[in-house]
């Protein structure tokens, strides 16, 4: 009886009929992607994307220059040089990550003692050449100026944790 | 006398009429590949292409203005002008196979005493663009794919021509406007059901369809027999292989689901419209099946065709002659 | 006049095919122009109005036959300066029977002597109101039918003698048997067991579907039966060994 029983199954090409009965019940099921481009998928408040140098609501660039980013950096990406500015206080005069090393571990946010350079929620920096991907400290800063009111919303999310 | 009467008219009449069969066509072929992206990307749950045009609608145009715009690459070692055969040899046999293709009663711009015949004999022809291409790539995918195409395209062909028999011993006719109109009662595909499996997936091996392309085998043979083209010569395999499943397609609706009648036998107005609906459920069901089914091994391949396929088309043609015989319904030739 | 220019049309370029097969220098190309030879033959036989016979000399010849040529060719890749070399050598004995040949030829062609009726059956090949392929249906299995049986019986104990000749079952090759494996369910694959706490259990091989294998295959990886390569590769570690079933 058994025998009979996989015959027939076999002759009715049962495992191929459930097969495509199994494709076509998921060809009606509803997309599990979504429309990229037009529509974005959620992002966590811990996000490592593109980096920015923050300043402080009147203005002035937090970055100290105490190059903990640089030292810790495991790609060594982050390049610093500092000099004291005119009004004596201690500044950059460069800080250029070269984002092609980065590996976006998001060490140097978690080195930076005022909360200077950060990992932004913007992964959508793609490049036509490889210079571009150079970034100097006028694009870290112009970045945080744009980014600001996301990443001050982002690390008050993130601060009970840390 | 008119003008349409003399051997210029003639030509005229027929170039007109294939011209008016190919662009549609082409059209059809154009959109089988964007309905073939949005079947699989349904069934993998993806949305498939939808930013060229509404809906995508715009892709296969946006393809074929890619493909036109690379460049025609020939390799170093390659056969050039057997090289450049081979496509056009795969497209061209796709194209001429429509000249006896009825979409209607008499509508068929050949409607020839043998079509079935013609009709088998073009696809048979179909295996020399891939062995022609695999041997002047002078590469050893495409030789490997062109290598097992042959052998799969023989095997099949077999079970086939068996297939076929049995359909013309029910019809009792090579023509294929005779067919379609036996199939007035009943369609073939309900008394010659097993006949209508083995025939389907006997054309999924034909086209070099899932589960059966094993001629490219996309993830062995990277793309087997046309792993050395590109461009236009790309291009128009492409086309081909298309075109090709939208002839079986065809194929399989004359001789199983009753050509342009439509479902017992209502709306007969609608004669082309009820044809090109079962071309694009069957173009829907060989999508579906890619979209389903893992690539068969070879030795697998070979054993469904010779040891199933056969036997199985072979026996079914004998119950057939008998039940025909036995029931006193064998057709008698005019 | 069309059917005229096309039988010169099909006849020339018949003939040079023809040629191109015995002088083409590429064995590939050769066996492609035998097929355009075939496809020409075919034209012939459509103007002829034997169109039967030409879709069945294109299914056939051109379709299978030449296939396998082709497919038989381009994997062996003759040597054609090898098999040119004796040329000169055995030029003359080449001559000699292609006269003799050639005389025979011009002794049958004086002595044909054509039937009275032989050209209105050139243009009357079929009789009238039947159509070509339904002739030689009529014709084959009616009048000729013995002879039709007995050229197949022929060719089946042929295709027969052919098998037998180049069958070998090979004994050091392992088989798939997709009725094992698809009858092949969860029962006899795996079993579960309500083990005790650091009891363990006393189970020594993975459990296997009964196989019946071929005499000339060891079962025992580890002892490679003599004369033969190991077939360690078949053998997943530890999976064909112990108790089948437990």
């Amino acid at each position: 009886m058994a025998t009979l029983d996989r015959t027939a199954r076999s002759l009715l090409l049962r495992e191929l009929v459930s097969g495509m009965w199994l494709t076509l019940r998921y060809f009606f099921r509803p997309k599990a992607t979504i429309n990229y481009p037009y529509e974005k998928g959620p992002i966590g408040p811990r996000f490592k994307g593109e980096h920015a140098l923050r300043r402080y609501p009147n203005g002035e660039e937090r970055c100290i220059a105490c190059k903990l980013c640089e030292a810790i950096c495991p790609a060594q990406a982050i390049t610093i040089e500092a000099e004291p500015r005119a009004d004596g206080s201690r500044r950059t005069t460069r800080y250029d990550i070269d984002m092609t090393k980065c590996i976006y571990c998001g060490l140097c946010e978690e080195a930076c003692p005022v909360d200077a350079i950060v990992e932004g929620p913007n992964f959508e920096f793609a490049t036509e050449t490889r210079e571009e991907l150079m970034y100097n400290k006028d694009k870290l800063l112009a970045n945080g100026d744009r980014w600001e009111p996301e990443i001050a919303r982002r690390l008050e999310l993130d601060a009970p944790y840390r | 006398m008119s003008i349409w009467d003399t051997t210029a008219g003639h030509v005229v009449v027929v170039f007109a009429e294939a011209l008016a069969l190919l662009v549609p066509l082409l059209i059809m072929v154009a959109y089988l590949t964007y309905a073939e992206r949005k079947v699989l990307a349904a069934i993998q749950m993806r949305r498939g292409p939808n930013v060229v045009g509404p809906f995508g609608l715009l892709q296969p145009f946006a393809d074929a203005l890619k493909m036109v715009m690379k460049e025609t690459v020939i390799p170093e070692g390659a056969n050039r002008a057997l090289f450049l055969l081979a496509p056009m040899l795969t497209f061209a046999l796709a194209m001429v196979a429509w000249a006896v293709i009825p979409l209607n009663a008499g509508w068929a711009i050949a409607d020839i005493n043998v079509g079935v015949l013609y009709l088998f004999g073009i696809s048979s022809l179909g295996v020399y663009g891939i062995i022609i291409a695999g041997w002047a790539s002078n590469s050893k995918y495409a030789f490997l794919g062109a290598m097992r195409s042959a052998a799969q395209m023989v095997s099949y062909e077999v079970s086939m021509g068996f297939v076929i028999v049995s359909v013309l011993l029910v019809a009792g006719s090579l023509n294929l406007t005779a067919i379609v109109e036996a199939q007035k009662t009943v369609w073939f595909c309900v008394p010659l059901f097993p006949m209508f499996i083995v025939f389907f997936i006997s054309t999924l091996a034909e086209t070099n369809r899932t589960p059966f392309d094993l001629p490219e085998g996309e993830s062995e043979l990277v793309a087997g027999f046309m792993v050395e083209y590109s461009s236009m010569s790309y291009a128009l395999f492409f086309l081909g292989e298309y075109a090709n499943m939208i002839l079986m397609s065809g194929i399989t609706t004359i001789l199983f689901l009753g050509g342009w009648m439509g479902p017992f036998n209502i709306l007969p107005v609608l004669g082309p419209l009820w044809f090109v609906l079962k071309v694009c459920f069957l173009l829907f069901v060989f999508i579906w099946v890619r979209g389903t089914f893992p690539r068969y091994r070879y030795d697998q391949l070979m054993r469904l065709g010779w040891k199933v396929f056969l036997p199985a088309s072979l026996v079914w043609l004998v119950i057939t002659a008998g039940v025909l015989l036995a029931t006193g319904t064998l057709p008698t030739p005019a | 006049m069309v059917p005229t220019v096309f039988f010169y049309l099909f006849a020339v370029v018949l003939v040079f095919c023809a040629a191109m097969v015995v002088t083409a220098r590429n064995p590939v190309h050769s066996v492609l122009f035998l097929i355009a030879a075939f496809f020409n033959a075919a034209g012939l036989f459509l103007i002829a109005g034997a169109e039967f016979l030409a879709f069945i000399l294109v299914i056939v010849y051109v379709g299978a036959v030449a296939v396998l040529f082709l497919f038989v060719v381009m994997m062996l890749d003759v040597d054609f300066a090898q098999l040119r070399g004796g040329f000169q050598r055995y030029l003359p004995v080449g001559v000699a029977v292609g006269v003799l040949l050639l005389a025979e030829l011009v002794f049958v062609m004086a002595g044909w002597q054509f039937h009275p009726g032989m050209p209105q059956l050139r243009f009357a090949p079929t009789p009238a109101g039947v159509s070509n392929t339904v002739a030689l249906g009529n014709l084959i299995y009616t009048k000729y039918v013995l002879l039709f049986q007995t050229a197949g019986l022929v060719l089946l104990v042929a295709m027969i003698g052919a098998i037998v000749l180049t069958l070998r079952d090979r004994r050091t090759s392992r088989h798939q048997s997709i009725a094992v494996q698809v009858a092949r369910n969860a029962d006899n694959t795996m079993e579960l067991l309500d083990v005790r706490l650091g009891a363990g259990i006393d189970m020594d091989a993975i459990l296997r579907p009964k196989v019946i294998e071929p005499d000339g295959i060891d079962d025992d990886p580890l002892d490679p039966p003599q004369g033969g390569p190991p077939h360690g590769g078949h053998h997943p570690a530890g999976a064909h060994h112990g108790p089948e079933g437990r």
